[in-house]
Order: structure tokens, then sequence, then C-alpha cells
């Protein structure tokens, strides 16, 4: 066996990208338990679930979608902004990706708002006097998943935060740019899981 | 191990991918708006699979980056679409 | 080229003083094989207090009626019991202590590939025990589930069940963060000319694992976490008083904790994989056969869930997809089995300590093995459903599986992690009580399932009696060898005589290096020529 030469402490981009990559499938299969408890409910309640989703306020969902959709262009834009070595703009179109976050969250704190004043909230006594089980199961997996997703948006802000951070004072950079990639790894997963709840809770009539 | 040089994808690209996804979206809107039925369901599906293989593909790089990354992506959706079927043999039959 | 680092290359882990002194150095090390150690205590630790409970339950079970506790203390032992025993022992068992100490020196890496997330894992993993631990010392009662969790009963009962609950999903975390870091340093950090066809067994039931570990602990996370909504919220999910269906709950349940059966028993196959050839001084019999079967056993283990819940109301056609997928798994494992023997046929066998423990494995995971069968085949499953014949079963499996391998593998690579040889003769002491307590132990379980005494009850007629008094004596004698087990090594670790780098004559990477490894584990990268392997004899 012959021996060779020691190498330094490497950066690994690859290593970290594939890392984000097992991470983001663990963040999917998590959504998919949600997404067969959803598909089982559905088989179960057609009608009820079909009632349920009238409810919901379509335009905002789809306001949203277009939200989310131009927010994952950006990113996906900054990447290449930075490897161009244009960091202006690839600040920019960071702080516009995150602003859009924050209105998709905004939006959703006012949908959410609407909902509970109308009553429709977890363990609501006026849910159980007036909804059928499905429709409850409805709104039951409408807040879980939603409000996970959420959470998401929000995490995944808080990564773009830290990779504005990076990228403005210079540690992420042209050679240097796994955590820029990973952070917009993780917002495209963001948009892929609503990709899914859109159609799922605002379109299936 | 060297930093092998990242393909540089143009906005261009980006912006083309971004106007299918928006049609996407509406069409599926639209789509879904029709009484269809039992279609419906899979006609928002249909969108929404093909949204997101346009966003794994190019905004997620998998078109660029080395196969086995899209190996595996494709394994994990295959084990999850299993596990959803062989779940389905319970509640389909029972 | 010089390395960066000023880390000289002739002190082991043992002794290099780092920025840190004292109990600091090992809980800030980042270097895998303090980390490896550092799990290894806290399970040691956890896995006594697992040992008393189930001690308490022999107990109670060695007369009818209540002789120690009643049925609601008793419910609450079975529930921590398993918990700490599942969650915190046996799933990270050998990932988290072997894994971390040996995968980046069998690939010849320096460390994992994130070795701040490695840490951090273990910290994840603490503070899950912790809260799991904090259900049973606060609240309005220890938790009485059972380590499953059952809907509805587990968001209905008045007793202390969110931290429990919210503690098995930060654990079942930390089991994904070294499952990721596993995958990734498999992926990157093998020496140059280690293809993945020269890759030990043990790293290659690790990669395994750990995509197992990956696909499969989210869904419980998420079933976990929809458990605690319902009990703080109310949402409805699995609630049948709303609409819900409890036997989506056991579905979603199983989709994790089944393979997690897989996440345990693999690394234990590989590290019997370790062993066998080394002590048999033979090329391993079919490296090809036990690698694809260790991947075949990853791939069906995850379709296999079902076979938990046939007497639970699921369709006719699920349970016997399920039956089927099941008896799939058979195949796989057994390959294995006869690879293991296979081996040995005229291999220059030294009767070693690990190697009887090696031997011991295969012979209490066949049992386990051919019982599983019993339960996978539908209609002898419905007759010993929740009886003690499945009690037996899963510990002839899951503690014989794991706990043999793991002494196997402690007493096996414990020269090369603390430089320090065992005393061979209480070494073999302690094997032959366990070995002897543990079949004592649990093979009246399976007469007495058959007989019809259901598991989880604190009492039982008095037509059990005589079966029972002989489980609890095994249970004696089990402890009896595991004491002296642990004893023996933690005595040898301070003051057993110095072993060599190779004590074994073994052939792969982790016995080129010293006895304790140093630092970085390499002065230099070793490279693998073509002829190279890990098990050329």
């Amino acid at each position: 066996m012959s021996q060779a030469i020691h190498h330094d402490e490497h950066y690994d981009a690859e290593g970290s990208k594939i890392g984000m990559w097992l991470f983001i499938f663990t963040e999917l299969l998590l959504f998919g338990g949600l997404f067969i408890i959803y598909s089982v409910y559905r088989y179960m309640n057609p009608d009820a679930f079909h009632l349920a989703a009238e409810e919901l306020n379509r335009t905002v969902g789809s306001i949203n979608t277009i939200i989310l959709l131009i927010s994952s262009m950006t990113i996906a834009m900054s990447t290449s902004a930075l490897q161009k070595g244009q960091k202006g703009t690839t600040i920019l179109l960071l702080e516009i990706t995150f602003m859009l976050g924050l209105i998709f969250l905004v939006n959703k704190y006012f949908e959410w708002g609407v909902k509970f004043d109308h009553g429709i909230f977890p363990g609501s006594q006026h849910m159980l006097d007036t909804l059928s089980q499905g429709e409850i199961l409805f709104f039951g997996l409408y807040f879980a998943m939603t409000g996970l997703h959420a959470i998401h948006i929000i995490v995944g802000m808080i990564v773009i935060g830290f990779a504005l951070a990076g990228v403005s004072k210079g540690k992420v950079h042209a050679d240097r740019s796994a955590l820029l990639e990973n952070a917009g790894l993780y917002w495209h997963l963001v948009d892929l899981i609503w990709i899914f709840l859109f159609p799922l809770f605002y379109l299936i009539h | 191990m060297e930093n092998e040089k990242h393909h540089i994808v143009p906005y261009r690209t980006y912006f083309y991918i971004l106007a299918a996804l928006l049609v996407f979206t509406l069409l599926s809107i639209e789509v879904t708006s029709i009484e269809l039925g039992g279609l419906t369901v899979a006609a928002a599906l249909l969108f929404a699979s093909l949204k997101s293989f346009l966003v794994l593909t190019y905004f997620m790089h998998l078109k660029f980056d080395k196969p086995y990354i899209r190996i595996m992506v494709v394994f994990v959706l295959m084990i999850f679409l299993a596990v959803i079927i062989i779940t389905f043999f319970d509640y389909f039959f029972r | 080229m010089q390395a960066s680092s000023q880390i000289p290359h002739d002190v082991n882990y043992l002794d290099y003083k780092g920025k840190y002194k004292g109990l600091l150095s090992w809980i800030l090390s980042t270097d895998h094989k303090r980390i490896a150690l550092l799990y290894m205590f806290s399970m040691m630790t956890l896995f006594m207090v697992g040992v008393c409970l189930g001690l308490a339950m022999k107990l109670e079970l060695i007369a009818p009626g209540k002789t120690i506790m009643g049925p609601q203390d008793y419910n609450a032992v079975f529930t921590v019991h398993g918990v700490i025993m599942i969650f915190m022992i046996v799933i990270p068992g050998l990932p988290a202590v072997f894994g971390n100490f040996l995968l980046p020196i069998m690939i010849g890496a320096k460390d994992v590939a994130f070795p701040k997330l490695n840490l951090f894992s273990w910290y994840v993993y603490i503070a899950g025990a912790v809260l799991v631990i904090s259900s049973v010392l606060f609240g309005d009662g220890t938790p009485d589930t059972g380590w499953t969790f059952y809907a509805p009963y587990s968001f209905k009962t008045g007793t202390n069940m969110l931290p429990a609950i919210f503690g098995a999903f930060v654990l079942g975390f930390s089991s994904i963060l070294t499952g990721l870091n596993f995958i990734v340093t498999i992926h990157r950090l093998r020496a140059p000319g280690m293809t993945w066809r020269k890759l030990p067994l043990f790293p290659w039931t690790l990669y395994g694992t750990a995509w197992i570990q990956l696909l499969a602990t989210p869904v419980v996370g998420i079933t976990l976490l929809l458990v605690s909504l319902e009990r703080l919220f109310g949402i409805g999910v699995f609630d049948p008083a709303l609409g819900g269906d409890p036997v989506l709950y056991q579905h979603l349940f199983w989709i994790y904790s089944h393979p997690a059966v897989y996440i345990m028993i693999l690394p234990a196959m590989g590290a019997i994989s370790e062993i066998i050839p080394t002590f048999s001084q033979k090329h391993v019999f079919g490296y090809n056969a036990i690698v694809v079967s260790t991947l075949a056993i990853a791939f069906v283990g995850y379709f296999v869930w079902g076979h938990h819940m046939f007497t639970a109301g699921m369709s006719g056609t699920a349970q016997y997809t399920f039956s089927i997928l099941t008896f799939l798994v058979a195949i796989p494992s057994a390959i294995k089995v006869f690879n293991w023997i296979s081996t040995m046929y005229k291999g220059s066998i030294s009767l070693e300590t690990p190697f009887y423990w090696a031997v011991s494995f295969i012979f209490v995971f066949m049992i386990g093995g051919l019982s599983g069968l019993v339960l996978g085949a539908l209609a002898t499953d419905v007759y010993v459903h929740d009886t003690a014949f499945v009690v037996a079963h899963f510990h002839f499996i899951v503690f014989g599986g794991v706990g043999f391998s793991f002494f196997a593998a402690i007493h096996y690579w414990f020269p090369k992690m603390f430089g320090r040889m065992y005393d061979k003769t209480w070494a073999n002491v302690g094997w032959i009580f366990f070995f002897i307590g543990f079949l004592a132990l649990y093979t009246p379980m399976f007469y007495l399932g058959l007989q019809g005494m259901p598991r989880r009850y604190y009492d039982y007629l008095e037509q059990f009696h005589s079966a029972n008094i002989l489980s609890t004596l095994g249970s004696w004698v089990m402890t009896f060898g595991l004491v002296i087990t642990v004893i023996n090594l933690f005595r040898s670790a301070k003051i057993g005589e110095i072993a060599p780098a190779n004590p074994w004559n073994g052939k792969t990477l982790e016995w080129t290096v010293p006895s304790p490894p140093p630092v970085e584990n390499f002065d230099v990268i070793p490279v693998y020529e073509e002829q190279d392997g890990p098990y050329e004899y």
C-alpha cells in the first residue's frame, strides 16, 4: 500500500451540496407524511374536502404562488450574479428574495386571520358545531401544512440572511459560493412544496 | 479534489423558466375552475408535477450537476410514491 | 505539502491537550473519536436505566398478581423502558458509537465530512434524552402508552406525554444528522483508490443505514408532531371523534419504525461481517452478495411496515401484500448468514471473545429471524399477536442482534479505541453468563406466547407461573454477565496491558494506525492500489 501526499483541510463545495440535498430529502419526506395523510383523508371524504376548499381564497393563494415563483427566480439569479462577480447585483437579488418571502408571510397572516375571525381554527367550538368531520379534517390539515410551510419560509429567510451577510462581508464569493447555493436550494425546496400545497388546498374544488 | 468550475446559467434562462412556471400556474387555475370531476385532481397534479420538474431541473441545477444527484432525487421520489401506493392498498380495498 | 494544523502526529486522541481541559475538552471536541466515546458513555448510562426497568418488570412477573408494582406503574415502566431502549440505545447505538469512531478511519479519512455537525448531533441527542427523562420526573404522571405512542390513547391519556413525544422527535433529528454526515463522508472522503467495491462492509452497512435514517425518520417526526398538535390544539388528524383515522397513525408510525429495525440491525450485521473474516483469517465469502443483500434489506425493509398491523383492521389486500413483502426480507438476511458461515469454513479460526460474541449473534439472530417469519405469516400472527411471543421475537432480534453485536464490536475494537487489551478470561466469563441468561430470559416467552400469555400485563394466570420464574431467573443471570463484562472493560481501559496496533491481524485500514489512533488518524492519507482490498489475507 503506498502513501499519498497529505491534503490540507479543504473546502468541499460538492460535499456541502450533497449534504444540502440529503437534508432536502428529509424535508420532502417530512411533508411527504402530511401528503399521505391528506390523500388518505381526501379519498375518504371527497365531498367534505370539496366543500371546505371553497372556503379558501383562491386569489390570495394565487398571488402567493406567483410571489414564491418570482422569489425562486431571483435567488437562482443571485447565484449566477455571484459567479459573474457582480457583488452588488447579488446582494440586491437576495434582498428582493427576502422581501418577497416577507410579503408571502404577511399575506398568509391576513389569510389565517380571516379564517380565525370566522371561527375556523383548530379546536374551535364553531367548527365542531357547524362543520362535518371531513371539513374539520380539511382545516386541521390546512393549518398544519401551511403552518409548517410558513415555518420553513421563516427558516429559509434566516438562511438567506446568513448568505446575505456572507456575501456583503466578502466571505461568500465566486470561488466559495456553497453557502449561497445551499440557501438557494433550500428556498427552492420551500417553493417546491408550495407548488403542491397550492393546488391541493386552493384549486381542487 | 479540485473545485470544478461552475456552469454559469444566464439570467435569460431563469427568466424563461419563470415565464413557463407562471403560464403553468395560470393554466392550472383555469383548468380547475372548469368542472371536470375526477380529472380536476389529475390536471392540477399534472401541472404541479410539470412545475416541480422545471424547478428541480433549472432552478435547483440538476441539469448542470453530476448525474448521481439526479439519480438520488428520482430514487427518493420513487420511494415516496411506492409508500403512498402501498398505503392505499389498505384504504382502497377496505 | 505540510499540514497546516499544528497538531503533532504522535499524540493519540485520548492524551491530546487541545484548547480546553478536562470535561470541556470532550464536550467541545469535534474529533469523531471523542464524539464516539461521548455517545458511548451517555448510552451506557441510559442503558443501565433501561436494564433496571427491565429487571423491575421481570421481578414483577416472577409471580402472578401484584409483586412489586401495580398496573399503572407497570405501564409506565414498560413505556419508559421501550422509549429509552429503542430511541436512545439500539437505534443510534452502533452507528453513533462505532460508526463515528471507525467510519473515517476505515475509509482513510481524517474525520467525518461535517465535524461540527457531528458534535451538534450529540447535543441534539442529549437534548432529546433529557426531554424524555423530564417526562418521568415532572408533570402529571409517567407516560403509559408504550413506546409506540398509539393514537388516540397518546393524546387522550392524562399522563405527561408531550415531553416524551417531543423528545422522541428530537432524537430523530440527531439520527437524521448523523446519517446525513455519514453519507457525505462515504461519498466524498474515501481514500484515493478505494472504490465502492473496495469499501469495507461495516461502512457499507452504515451507508445503507444512513439512507434509512434520512428517508424514514422524517415520517415519524411529522407524525409525532401531529400527535403533539392534537394534544395541544385538537386538530383532529388522528382523533376518531373528529373524523380522523387512528389506523393511519399506525401506518405512519410504522413507516418509520419498521425501517428503524433495519437501522438497528444493519450496522450490527456490518460489525459481524468485519469480525468473522478477521478471526477466520480468510477473505470474506461473497463480498458482493453481502453488499447487495445489505442494500436489499434497506430497500425492501422500507415497504413491510404493515406487518405490525395485521390485527388493526387493514384491508385484506394490504394484509397479504405486507405478508409477502415481509417474507422477501428474509432472503437477504439468510444470504448474510450463509456468507458468515461460509467465511468460517476452512478458515484458521482463533477463538477470541469477539468471535464468541459474533457466533452467538448469528445464533440468536437466526432464532429471532425465523420467529419473525411466524409473525409475518398472516394466520399465525393473528394467533400470537400481542402475546409474549412477540416480545421474545423482538428481543431476540433487537436486543440479541444489536446487543450481541455491540459487545462483539466493543471487544473487537477495544484495543484500538483505548490502546489496551481487556482481560480475556473475565471477558469470556461475562459472555457465557450473558448468553445463558439471555436464552433463559427470552426463550420461555416463546412458549408463554404460544400458550396465550398477553404482553404488557402485570399479572397472569397461574398456568404461566413456572415459565415466568425461569425467565426472571434468566434476567438475573444475564445482568450478572453484563455487569462482569462492563466492569472488565472499564478496568481494562485503565490498567489493561498495552495493545499493539494490530492485535488480531485485521486487514482493514483502522489496524494500520497506532492504538489508540492519533488525533487526525493518518499522517498521510493511504492510497489503495489495484491489488489492495479490505479482506486480502
